[in-house]
């Protein structure tokens, strides 16, 4: 699967696509590959607080737990709640399947995030593929 | 890095572009995510149909001799004299204070001759423990056969009907725990056990392990199996079953520091067979364990696993998850838990430390899964 040219990628391996000042947040599809069947969501709620590089909920697959890393500050204005009943979406499409929706506190950190090609050279890197 | 072991059928799990993980220093296939597979496709076609294990890192050790079986009765729990020619039971080796060196398979191949079949992780020390325990007895020679086998696991409802396509054998009229030799897929001298690790109906095939073999052997049974809808089977699949079907797995249920009574497998457990290891420690606790193994359904959004913390009403620790999963089959979560004797023994539901929230989890029967007769 391609990773959208538009989004911004995290080294935890989550996406963000950005418009105007909220973010959409998602895993990508390397993440949702490595943990397999995903079985189970852990999302935070509409206005809790999320920090960039610390976690905010987690996702299970049947054998792995994994946390959510959020890759901006900001608040939470929306929960994908379609995930409660079918987390497999994930695993579905990873790009399209999101998870929160966060109003932007401060742009500038997205300039710490890959761009997809960073994105994909960095994944290859840590497969060794 | 020390190089990982690989089974003769490695690059077949390859080309199935199976994701790979290091299993006890094996590098072996957790599940075949490619053609609509993955983890629960795979435990579903085991309990609906059928799925294909590659198992063969599992080790094989051999008893032979006029003094074979009182050595197996030596470093066994289970009674060995009282199996038949072609007949195999569920045993384990036992360390002197009745926990477990491993839990094993012990097949009669003769009257002077035993096939052990252990867990892959233990190989060379259940070798070692088995030597230093009998091996210098007369009458008797132990030989560690594991890189001689290859293994394939055939399980589930359509198990019966895959594997005799392949062979002139009356597999049929194997009883369950019943082996016996047979040609297979042109392969002669197949060893076809009616046993497995799922929970359902099955077989269990060793064969030379030679790469042409069992690649032959691989292929022939997916081959056969196509028209009901065979899957090649990770180990994720592999554990799931055998969690449904409440079987212990080492390092996880029962270890060098959980004695049998605690493990619930004192069915296996023969005290008046005569002297063994590990048999004056269980036989001193009297069935009294200072814990019991449980198992657990969460009946609250959470999935227990590995190592977390059960908790009782008042949010005390009373134990420790050993294995925790959500069940593909039964879709719920469920866990074994090893927890003090006295919380066993009472009612109510307990908590499971998920990641921070106490998740309630009511208790339930092992097996989680029986398969209808």
């Amino acid at each position: 699967m391609s990773y959208p040219a538009n989004y911004r990628y995290s080294r935890e391996h989550e996406w963000i696509e950005v418009n105007g000042t909220i973010g959409t947040v998602g895993i990508t599809d390397y993440a949702q590959s490595s943990l397999g069947d995903i079985v189970y969501v852990d999302a935070p709620k509409v206005g809790d607080a999320v920090t960039a590089g610390a976690t905010f909920g987690s996702v299970e697959s049947v054998k792995a737990v994994s946390d959510l890393y959020s890759p901006v500050t900001g608040k939470v204005t929306a929960v994908n709640e379609e995930l409660k009943n079918a987390p497999d979406k994930i695993n579905e499409n990873a790009h399209e399947a999101w998870i929160i929706k966060v109003e932007i506190a401060n742009p500038s950190e997205l300039d710490a995030l890959l761009d997809a090609a960073a994105y994909e050279a960095f994944v290859s890197e840590e497969t060794g593929a | 890095m020390t190089e990982l072991k690989k089974t003769p059928l490695n690059a077949v799990h390859r080309a199935l572009k199976a994701k790979m993980v290091d299993f006890g220093g094996w590098d072996m296939p957790v599940e075949y995510p490619a053609n609509g597979g993955g983890l629960i496709a795979e435990h579903l076609a085991v309990r609906n149909t059928v799925g294909l294990f590659d198992v063969s890192h599992m080790g094989e050790i051999q008893f032979r001799g006029p003094g074979a079986l009182d050595a197996v009765q030596a470093v066994t729990m289970n009674d060995a004299a009282k199996l038949a020619d072609g007949q195999a039971h569920y045993s384990a080796l036992l360390t002197p204070n009745g926990c477990f060196v491993d839990d094993i398979l012990v097949h009669r191949l003769g009257p002077n001759d035993y096939l052990f079949v252990v867990n892959a992780a233990n190989i060379e020390k259940d070798f070692q423990w088995i030597k230093s325990q009998v091996g210098a007895r007369p009458g008797v020679h132990v030989s560690d056969y594991s890189p001689y086998y290859a293994q394939l696991a055939v399980q589930g409802p359509k198990a019966l009907d895959v594997l005799g396509k392949l062979t002139a054998v009356d597999i049929g009229a194997l009883k369950n725990y019943w082996f016996t030799w047979g040609e297979v897929a042109g392969v002669g001298n197949v060893l076809i056990a009616r046993t497995g690790y799922t929970g359902e109906d099955g077989f269990e095939l060793y064969f030379p392990s030679d790469v042409p073999t069992s690649e032959k052997m691989w292929n022939a049974l997916l081959e056969a199996g196509a028209e009901f809808g065979i899957r090649p089977c990770g180990l994720g699949a592999r554990n799931t079953l055998r969690l449904e079907a409440g079987m212990s797995l080492y390092g996880h249920e029962i270890s060098d520091a959980v004695n049998v009574y605690e493990a619930g497998l004192a069915r296996w457990l023969k005290l008046d067979k005569g002297d063994f290891v590990g048999r004056g420690a269980l036989a001193a606790l009297n069935g009294n364990p200072a814990r019991k193994l449980i198992a657990l359904e969460m009946v609250e959004r959470g999935i227990a696993r590995d190592g977390y913390s059960v908790l009782n009403e008042a949010g005390e620790k009373v134990g420790t998850v050993t294995s925790g999963s959500p069940a593909p089959y039964l879709k719920t979560n469920i866990a074994l838990a090893l927890v003090a004797r006295d919380v066993a023994a009472a009612e109510g539901d307990l908590f499971v430390d998920c990641r921070g929230n106490s998740v309630r989890a009511k208790r339930v029967a092992i097996p989680f899964y029986k398969r209808a007769k």
